[in-house]
């Protein structure tokens, strides 16, 4: 890896604010995951509430833009729900799920939160297939039917889940892939499906699972040139974990990707130097929701 | 002095709803009218508001369509990634870009990303999505105040106005400031009513700085009849004769999208 030639990022603005909420801690234990989560992966521990707290009220001076918790598996965590409650009075929360351990309290009292909030809670929910044929093969026995359970409780709560899909199948199946999709979801009640089909990351328990990025696939000096530098997480995002603050929620298994101790050690430029950042360049805006519009 | 203004954004080729607010900003005795942005797109005829804002000599932005259209760029830079939205945007711009005359596309290439004006003792920034950037969304439910803050300051701005989204909405900051999104003459605010909003600014010393939205009816029935005469999707037509948003959904956060029907 030759990272004197990798193009140094520019923080341009913190726009997006990230907590690693759960650690590595996942009840599942995906073959696709890009930092391998799993129910003894603890590298990374819960984020205690008063960090979030610290960050949040750090991230007012800094403008921060939108709040997105993800892990793991954000809702493992005790204080998931007064996490986002306490969010909600600064911005809008998004928080990445796999939608299996929801307890209907807790969707009350959210629901609660977002109604008198100024602000959006979106629930991104991971489901890999349109079926247990598809789904479970990468997520696990049982998963499809768990999570699809979960989003009947979101939709019952006034919820309007965002469906997050890793392509894990050939570009030209995507069209049939997401009408199936949007048939399951309509199929149990979910009568506006939202459905963010994200790249598969090559990095994690997906390196094993298919290849990991050969030296070629890296972004270089010359692809920048007239690019939209935007488009890449690094340049609007950092993510607090419990052991500092790194450059993006994709990054948390590389040592060097960690910026510093606190929020504002880590404001500073980063080398893409990575073979997942070279997927981020390709695709653009992976992370974010929809909503956010521009890439950023 | 300039003290009262009407602004606008999105006129989307409505151009029977922009003669409807222009004619009714006339009335109201404003001292300039602008536009911030996206004269084209989903509806018919683009040509058709080109004179109209010669005629009321309203200062227009660049919007992103406006910038796709001037410049012959492959898409309308609204960056969906749906497939149902992308299909209908696809539909839309083809339209536009294909019924825009090589004059009017001459228009949009020159026409300014940012205007930069006083309205009394206020600094006012006038862009179309976000002072940084055209086509950054800025809806209410995902817009944090501090957010906000840190726009105006970087732009040392004591009012922003916007468009971009399609639904108006206004907040007011520390020390008076204000962040306006003006809305759109181009489509209704998916509320299940077929009026389109503009918004009337104002600055006197005895109330300082006040905000008026102002709904607007025009014939919608004959936008929707000349948009199935020129082929547009009757998906287009349906959101103009309802009220409620039928494509582009994708973009809304969940607060705005469960007050649509769609």
């Amino acid at each position: 890896m030759n990272s004197s030639a990798a193009p140094m990022v520019r923080l341009s603005h913190l726009d997006q604010l990230w907590f690693q909420v759960a650690g590595t801690l996942c009840n599942l234990t995906c073959h696709h995951c890009f930092i391998s989560c799993s129910p003894k992966n603890d590298s990374f521990g819960y984020l205690p509430f008063d960090t979030v707290r610290r960050c949040l009220a750090e991230s007012v001076a800094l403008g921060v833009k939108e709040y997105y918790f993800t892990g793991g598996e954000p809702f493992l965590h005790r204080e998931m729900t007064p996490i986002l409650v306490e969010t909600l009075r600064f911005g809008p929360a998004t928080v990445l799920t796999n939608g299996t351990i929801f307890k209907d309290e807790w969707l009350d009292a959210l629901a609660s939160a977002e109604t008198e909030s100024l602000y959006s809670l979106e629930f991104r929910v991971s489901i890999d297939g349109f079926s247990p044929e598809t789904n479970d093969p990468i997520r696990g026995a049982g998963t499809f039917e768990r999570a699809m359970r979960g989003v009947q409780q979101l939709v019952r709560h006034g919820f309007l889940p965002i469906i997050t899909a890793a392509r894990t199948w050939p570009d030209e199946q995507e069209p049939e892939v997401v009408t199936k999709f949007s048939e399951a979801l309509r199929a149990i009640g979910c009568d506006r499906p939202r459905l963010k089909i994200l790249p598969a990351l090559r990095i994690g328990a997906e390196e094993r699972r298919t290849r990991g990025y050969d030296e070629s696939e890296r972004v270089d000096l010359e692809m920048m040139e007239g690019y939209d530098a935007s488009q890449l997480i690094c340049e609007h995002s950092r993510i607090v974990t419990d052991r500092g603050v790194w450059v993006c929620p994709i990054l948390v298994e590389s040592p060097d990707a960690r910026l510093g101790e606190k929020l504002t050690d880590a404001l500073v430029p980063y080398p893409i130097k990575h073979g997942a950042c070279f997927t981020c360049y390709q695709y653009g805006a992976i992370c974010a929701n929809p909503s956010s519009g521009g890439g950023g | 002095m300039t003290t009262r203004i009407a602004c606008f954004g999105g006129i989307y080729s409505n151009y029977l709803g922009l003669a409807a607010a222009l004619r009714d900003a006339r009335r109201r005795g404003v001292d300039a009218i602008y536009c911030l942005g996206d004269l084209g797109a989903f509806g018919p005829h683009p040509d058709r508001v080109f004179p109209l804002l010669a005629d009321h000599g309203v200062e227009c932005l660049q919007g992103n369509y406006d910038d796709s259209v001037g410049n012959g760029l492959d898409d309308c830079q609204c960056g969906y990634t749906d497939p149902r939205d992308n299909h209908f945007a696809r539909i839309s711009y083809e339209y536009t870009l294909n019924n825009t005359s090589n004059e009017n596309r001459r228009r949009l290439r020159t026409l300014p990303k940012q205007i930069r004006m006083e309205l009394g003792p206020l600094r006012v920034c006038l862009c179309h999505g976000s002072p940084r950037k055209v086509n950054e969304f800025l809806w209410e439910s995902t817009t944090p105040t501090h957010f906000l803050d840190h726009l105006l300051d970087d732009v040392s701005a004591d009012v922003v106005l916007a468009t971009h989204t399609g639904i108006r909405w206004q907040r007011e900051l520390k020390s008076g400031r204000r962040f306006v999104n003006v809305g759109v003459l181009g489509r209704p605010e998916n509320d299940g009513r077929t009026n389109v909003w503009y918004t009337l600014i104002e600055h006197s010393p005895a109330a300082g700085l006040t905000v008026e939205f102002v709904p607007i009816e025009y014939d919608f029935g004959r936008l929707a009849r000349e948009m199935k005469a020129e082929g547009l999707p009757p998906e287009f037509q349906q959101t103009i004769e309802s009220g409620w948003w039928t494509t582009c959904l994708e973009i809304l956060p969940s607060k705005e999208r469960r007050r649509g029907k769609y």
